[in-house]
């Protein structure tokens, strides 16, 4: 059975193989079927792996599958080879499961969409790419899932393409993760040379044994795949392509955008976490970043109002609490986070996408209110997604964001510290969260809704819901894939305070936007509130420095050498060889007896050098 | 049998040759440059024959029946051609066939 491995991510494939080559003549109404399907028959397959390999004893839990030779050359040799443990099953599960959710979701949010078959194809090449990502037994393989879904990413974003700006994202997107990724390419080769081997298992027990801990090789080699985990992952500073990125179909955002790829870092970081504990500075660096970072865009969260970006700006946050449990160790927490997150955030842009298209695609939650009423069904379930989001007890967010915060603060030195940023990120949390909800689903209506979603909208909210209340009870035993961490005990109050963050949060959003004891207006009074708003709504300005950066003057020097200089040189080979021929064309005549003399004359020249030279 | 002289047959392979080469360059009938051409290989031709000859090597003989049979083969060719051009244009003056120019 586990021998049907193969068959997980190739299903898809040839869903995605069908969609191309039909070129979009296939009958609208199979189009859907075919998509949604084959990433279906994946899930139902990845599930009875996933009973079959936890029947197994943890020791044993580990299954590898070669299916071809990729390349050889010389000493380098790469497997088409698939690696399947408790932590690649666990992102199976999460990218078979979710994945399949939102194709049912997509064929009724694109149902009136006229390339439809273009938007499954690409989902389906996307759910491809990551499966290979997930289940790669060696870096060169992760690494073609890793930029095969930076590719549909692209694609996908730019969906639309006939508006500009979605173009101008995408290109946006593809780029900032361009250069996360050549972080990563850079890393592999110094693995590669360093240690001799690309397979992920074997490379993390030459380096344990070959690299002594805090030196130098394994400090560079964890810093570069932190680049790529970055980049993808939307961190500081790489984090800018995101909250652009929401100019594709909302179900993209959902799938590529919250549950999968972007969590695709985490799973690198992770997948390598041997290597990234041989270099506990840059161990520190992956904590420091995930806590500024959450902060970060909790600020720019709270001051969106645009609903997709402020669930953009949230999952970076959440992110930021992913790559905060690796910094400090917490490898299953942070994995557990990365599932947790995947049901309630697809389940919140779900929701958002059915609210988007009641409302004729307005996005501006300062122009809807009063869903409660319209939508009932988005309603209940988003209050638990955010619910989930936010980590009210007894919700799956909560035992994650539980669990990493915890741990962080056992975590040394620098502990308390990471605990405060994350649980002042639970404040934020709190916070934007109940601003979202007050404001969209409460108060008067500001926007007529028409609820015209079908039963494959609702069904897959539903799905998620309960996915995101009882999620973090399924919790997969991911030992000894990852490292157990023994989270010591730690005080009674500061576990308190950590489930009392939310509520704090939740409560000063009730305050601002519900009884207006606080208003907005009010506060935005404030001497200095007006230019924060500006900084945290245009995502700390990051933009604006990276536009002077990099952005400006790379146009600048493209503008200077519109001629391009490389070319002249070509091009003044080309003058010389036409000027040559313009001289030459006068000695061809058609006079045949010329011809003749010519070779006449040149056949005794050369035998005059001959005899006197 | 009194044997030839190398230079003798020599001799009168290159001047066979210089005859051949004039032809070709001041006649401008096709038939007769063609012809000429002929004897520039049999002039050649004979040039291998002598100096098989001269050193008691076959190949000279096997180099003539190349030339012989490409000879042979370059007229079919030339004469086909020869009778294309006539049918079309009417004439054989190679300075009136100069079309072909840059």
């Amino acid at each position: 059975m586990l021998n049907l491995l193969w068959l997980v991510p190739f299903m898809p494939l040839a869903g995605f193989l069908i969609l191309t080559a039909s070129e979009g003549r296939l009958p609208r109404a199979y189009v859907p079927w075919i998509g949604a399907g084959s990433v279906g028959l994946s899930a139902a397959l990845a599930a009875s792996l996933a009973f079959e390999l936890l029947a197994l004893a943890p020791e044993a839990r580990v299954f590898r599958q070669t299916l071809w030779h990729w390349m050889a050359a010389g000493d380098f040799g790469v497997d088409f080879a698939f690696y399947l443990d408790a932590l690649s099953l666990n992102m199976l599960l999460v990218v078979t499961g979710v994945g399949f959710l939102i194709h049912v979701y997509s064929a009724g949010y694109m149902a009136d969409d006229p390339s439809m078959a273009r938007f499954f194809a690409y989902m389906n090449l996307f759910v491809f790419a990551m499966l290979i990502l997930v289940l790669a037994d060696n870096l060169p393989l992760l690494y073609l899932g890793w930029e095969g879904v930076g590719l549909c990413s692209y694609l996908l974003i730019g969906f639309w393409y006939e508006k500009p700006e979605n173009g101008y994202a995408a290109r946006k997107a593809f780029v900032v993760t361009r250069v996360g990724d050549t972080a990563m390419a850079l890393g592999l080769f110094l693995m590669f040379s360093q240690l001799g081997t690309l397979d992920i298992q074997e490379a993390m027990a030459r380096a344990s044994t070959q690299w002594p801990a805090g030196s130098a090789l394994p400090t560079a080699a964890a810093l570069l795949l932190l680049g790529g985990a970055v980049g993808k992952s939307a961190q500081l500073p790489l984090q800018v392509w995101l909250p652009d990125a929401m100019a594709g179909p909302t179900p993209i955002s959902a799938l590529i955008h919250a549950a999968t790829m972007v969590t695709a870092g985490v799973y690198l970081i992770a997948r390598t976490h041997a290597l990234f504990a041989l270099a506990p500075e840059v161990q520190t660096l992956v904590a420091a970043i995930g806590a500024i970072t959450l902060l970060m865009s909790g600020f720019s969260a709270l001051t969106q109002t645009d609903i997709k970006r402020i669930l953009a700006y949230s999952t970076i946050s959440q992110i930021g609490y992913m790559f905060l449990a690796l910094g400090v160790g917490a490898w299953s927490a942070a994995i557990f986070h990365l599932t947790t997150h995947a049901f309630f955030k697809a389940l919140l842009f779900l929701g958002a996408g059915a609210v988007i298209l009641s409302l004729h695609h307005e996005q501006d939650i300062f122009r809807m209110g009063g869903l409660r009423r319209s939508l009932p069904l988005v309603f209940w379930t988003f209050i638990v997604g955010l619910a989930a989001l936010v980590a009210l007890p007894f919700t799956s967010g909560y035992y994650s964001k539980h669990e990493i915060l915890l741990s962080a603060y056992g975590s040394g030195a620098a502990g308390p510290w990471l605990w405060a940023a994350g649980t002042a990120g639970a404040i934020l949390t709190g916070l934007y969260s109940t601003r979202l909800l007050l404001v969209a689903f409460f108060g008067t209506e500001r926007t007529q809704a028409h609820s015209h979603y079908g039963s494959n909208i609702g069904v897959p909210l539903v799905v998620l819901a309960i996915l995101s209340l009882a999620g973090g009870l399924a919790k997969l035993p991911l030992f000894p894939a990852l490292p157990e961490t023994g989270t010591e005990e730690t005080g009674g109050s500061i576990g308190l305070a950590t489930t009392a963050a939310p509520f704090l949060g939740v409560a000063i959003g009730y305050l601002v936007y519900r009884t207006g004891t606080a208003s907005a207006e009010a506060l935005l009074q404030l001497p200095g509130a007006e230019t924060l708003r500006r900084l945290w709504f245009s995502g700390w300005g990051m933009d604006w420095v990276y536009d002077r950066l990099f952005v400006f003057p790379f146009i600048a020097l493209a503008r200077l050498n519109k001629g391009d200089a490389v070319d002249r040189l070509y091009q003044g080979i080309v003058a010389l060889t036409r000027l040559g021929h313009c001289m030459l064309v006068p000695t061809q005549t058609g006079q045949l007896r010329r011809y003749a003399a010519g070779m006449l004359f040149g056949a005794a020249l050369i035998l005059a050098l001959g005899v006197w030279s | 049998m009194a044997s030839i002289p190398f230079e003798h047959a020599l001799l009168l392979a290159s001047v066979l040759f210089a005859l051949g080469l004039v032809a070709l360059l001041i006649r401008r009938n096709l038939i007769v440059m063609l012809m000429s051409v002929e004897i520039m290989l049999n002039a050649a031709g004979l040039a291998f024959i002598a100096a098989g000859s001269r050193w008691g090597q076959p190949d000279g003989q096997v180099m003539f029946l190349l030339v012989l049979t490409l000879a042979a083969a370059e007229v079919g060719v030339g004469l086909g051609l020869v009778l294309q051009i006539y049918r079309r244009y009417k004439t054989l003056d190679v300075d009136r066939l100069s079309e072909m120019q840059g």
